[in-house]
């Protein structure tokens, strides 16, 4: 049986299921109990499970990852919750030096097998030190696993895969998809992590995106279609380890490949993929490897200029157009 | 079931006495047999010894259950030397070799030893705090028993890492020790002109946690003072923060010659050398007549044993070195 749900109520259910299952299992945070968390979806978990299980922290991200990785290690399961993967990047640290690194560097005596979750994504008026992208920067760490879903689906069936990883994984959810609704299935199901998904299936072009670029590459494609374009689109799901071969595959079929990212594309996830791509699939390219990203300057506070900064449906199809000289 | 305490030190047997002196032997040889092999280009990298500072490791691990934990720095060999990982496992390590207590992969900086509770050395500075007040979060929410000894040094008192790290301690009352080894220099800055704190162990009082001094190169001292601290942190009184004064003999890594200080004072230091104190304890107190020849004889087979162990060992293949990056390649 099928079921609408929000973004937001996907996790706090895939949460809820975790806590059920597993009595070492928490959720720490900073303003995880009482407050709800910052994006409201531990709401009323507080309630349901105790302060033993919903642990308010002070603010000290390096402090809470450590602890994650330190109480797992010795068999715990905790969920960290960093309110914005802006604010991950003062636990840094923690994660890359650490936890990513534990089970390798201590042959496998040691792991870290817990989960962080965090906020990408500008559109929110929030300015430069909170509309930041970093889950690229993360994808580039062995030792670490990325996940980044774009709907009520994914986020739930996602959740449910990364909550039994046995090594770190950081859970990047979307500031502006908490509220977006979608299906989910009432049966139980999961998502392979590093499995990408082809969310629309098409013959003319390749678009390949992630989280809150996903269902705006619908809409590209949706239009374009009017256009007589017929758009591919996939959804990467994982950034780390990420599905080169459905891309390929698609590529193989398409013949054009375009990335949509927010992050900026310097030294990006579309640079990553393009490179193999052209690599492992350059005889089946008509054209060069498209990319679509966030503009290269720290985001600006006002709407006029915020919505230039991050790809939006026109600049996205105005850029096919290029791409394919039509 | 909380764990319960071994006996204070004034109840110490004169063999258990006998063995603080052998481990701390056993750690200075460890660490001059490193120093040769470095120099014979056997040992790589980055080197740090614990030469001076063996009776804070020696005296306080010695009053671990099992189930405790340790965790520390990259100063590490004499930690894990104290908690029981064997010289030959560790001298391979050191040697990049198979048969290394984590195969060659961790190196000085890192060694590791699960069977040991020994949760690593760990390289960057700080690093390990947060690490510590998760094995200890875990062992309160699990209702363990287990108390956390965790080591720094006196540069990681500067880092943000160690303030939220006792700060969440003091905050959930976790049972976890803080043991801060202050060798007076961060690599070959003094600790005066890089703590604003005169007193260190004061820095305790910042977080409402007991604290207090220690002189790092008495081992009956350490001793005795962390046996007490580790019942109380059993018996649910929320972690301590300890300072021992100690020196390190030699400098910051085989790189450091150490001219940021006068010899003059490392004379002083070498006065007081630790092996040498303990040693003149046990015989002014009469528990030892002509034994020292005899421990290191026995002591220097050991490093014998373990540099052989480590020679005709294997290096790792490179078939190794994608293993256990995550649980799907652990091999």
């Amino acid at each position: 049986m099928p079921n609408v749900l929000t973004y937001r109520e996907a996790l706090t259910k895939g949460i809820r299921e975790a806590l059920i299952d597993n009595d070492d299992c928490f959720l720490m945070g900073e303003d995880v109990g009482a407050y709800g968390g910052a994006y409201a979806v531990s709401k009323g978990l507080l309630e349901e499970f105790g302060p033993k299980r919903i642990v308010d922290s002070p603010l000290s991200e390096s402090a809470i990852v450590g602890l994650g990785t330190g109480s797992s290690m010795v068999g715990l399961k905790p969920i960290i919750e960093i309110m914005t993967i802006n604010f991950l990047l003062v636990a840094l640290d923690q994660l890359v030096n650490h936890a990513a690194k534990i089970r390798y560097m201590s042959a496998n005596q040691y792991a870290a097998p817990f989960m962080v979750r965090t906020v990408t994504g500008g559109g929110a008026q929030l300015g430069a030190t909170h509309s930041q992208c970093f889950e690229p920067w993360l994808a580039s760490v062995p030792g670490l696993k990325v996940v980044a879903p774009s709907s009520p689906y994914d986020a739930l069936g996602l959740f449910r895969s990364a909550i039994k990883e046995k090594d770190p994984i950081v859970f990047v959810e979307h500031i502006l998809l908490y509220g977006s609704k979608g299906i989910v299935d009432e049966d139980y199901y999961e998502i392979p992590i590093g499995k990408a998904n082809v969310v629309r299936s098409g013959d003319n072009l390749t678009l390949v995106a992630y989280s809150k670029m996903v269902p705006l590459c619908i809409e590209v494609a949706n239009t374009l279609e009017e256009q007589g374009i017929d758009v591919e689109v996939i959804d990467l799901r994982s950034l780390r380890p990420w599905d080169k071969e459905t891309i390929i595959n698609s590529v193989n079929k398409t013949n054009r490949l375009v990335i949509v990212e927010e992050a900026w594309r310097s030294g990006g996830f579309g640079a990553e993929i393009a490179s193999t791509v052209q690599e492992e699939a350059f005889d089946s390219l008509d054209g060069p490897i498209g990319r679509v990203g966030g503009l290269e300057v720290p985001m600006p506070y006002t709407s006029v200029l915020e919505s230039q900064v991050i790809p939006s449906k026109d600049r996205i199809i105005e850029y096919i157009h290029q791409n394919l000289n039509t | 079931m909380a764990l319960k305490n071994k006996a204070v030190s004034n109840k110490t047997s004169k063999s258990e006495y006998f063995e603080l002196l052998e481990k701390m032997i056993l750690i200075r040889l460890f660490e001059d047999r490193c120093s040769e092999h470095y120099s014979r280009g056997n040992i790589k990298g980055f080197l740090h010894l614990y030469t001076g500072e063996e009776a804070i490791a020696v005296g306080s691990i010695s009053c671990l259950e099992k189930e405790d934990y340790v965790i520390t720095h990259y100063r590490d060999h004499g930690h894990a030397l104290a908690r029981g990982v064997e010289a030959k496992y560790a001298m391979a390590e050191l040697f990049g070799k198979s048969t290394g207590t984590t195969g060659g992969i961790g190196g000085s900086m890192h060694i590791f030893d699960a069977t040991k509770n020994f949760a690593g050395g760990h390289a960057i500075v700080g690093g390990q705090l947060p690490i510590g007040v998760g094995l200890a979060y875990a062992a309160k929410y699990k209702n363990t028993g287990a108390v956390t000894l965790c080591f720094l040094g006196d540069g990681a008192l500067n880092e943000g890492e160690f303030h939220e790290s006792m700060n969440l301690a003091a905050l959930w009352d976790l049972p976890i020790v803080f043991i801060c080894e202050n060798n007076l220099y961060g690599m070959g800055v003094p600790v005066e002109e890089a703590v604003a704190k005169k007193d260190i162990f004061e820095i305790g009082h910042a977080y409402d946690m007991p604290c207090s001094r220690v002189d790092g190169m008495n081992v009956l001292e350490v001793k005795e003072v962390t046996n007490k601290i580790i019942k109380d942190v059993r018996n649910g009184k929320g972690p301590y923060f300890l300072e021992a004064q100690t020196y390190r003999f030699r400098g910051h890594s085989m790189a450091d010659p150490s001219m940021y200080r006068g010899s003059t004072e490392e004379e002083l230091w070498k006065l007081r050398d630790p092996i040498n104190l303990h040693w003149s304890w046990l015989k002014e107190n009469g528990y030892a007549k002509d034994e020292l020849n005899e421990i290191y004889e026995k002591m220097n087979s050991v490093m014998d044993d373990a540099v052989q162990f480590a020679t005709e060992s294997e290096f790792p293949t490179i078939d190794d070195l994608y293993k256990n990056i995550y649980f799907e390649n652990v091999g």
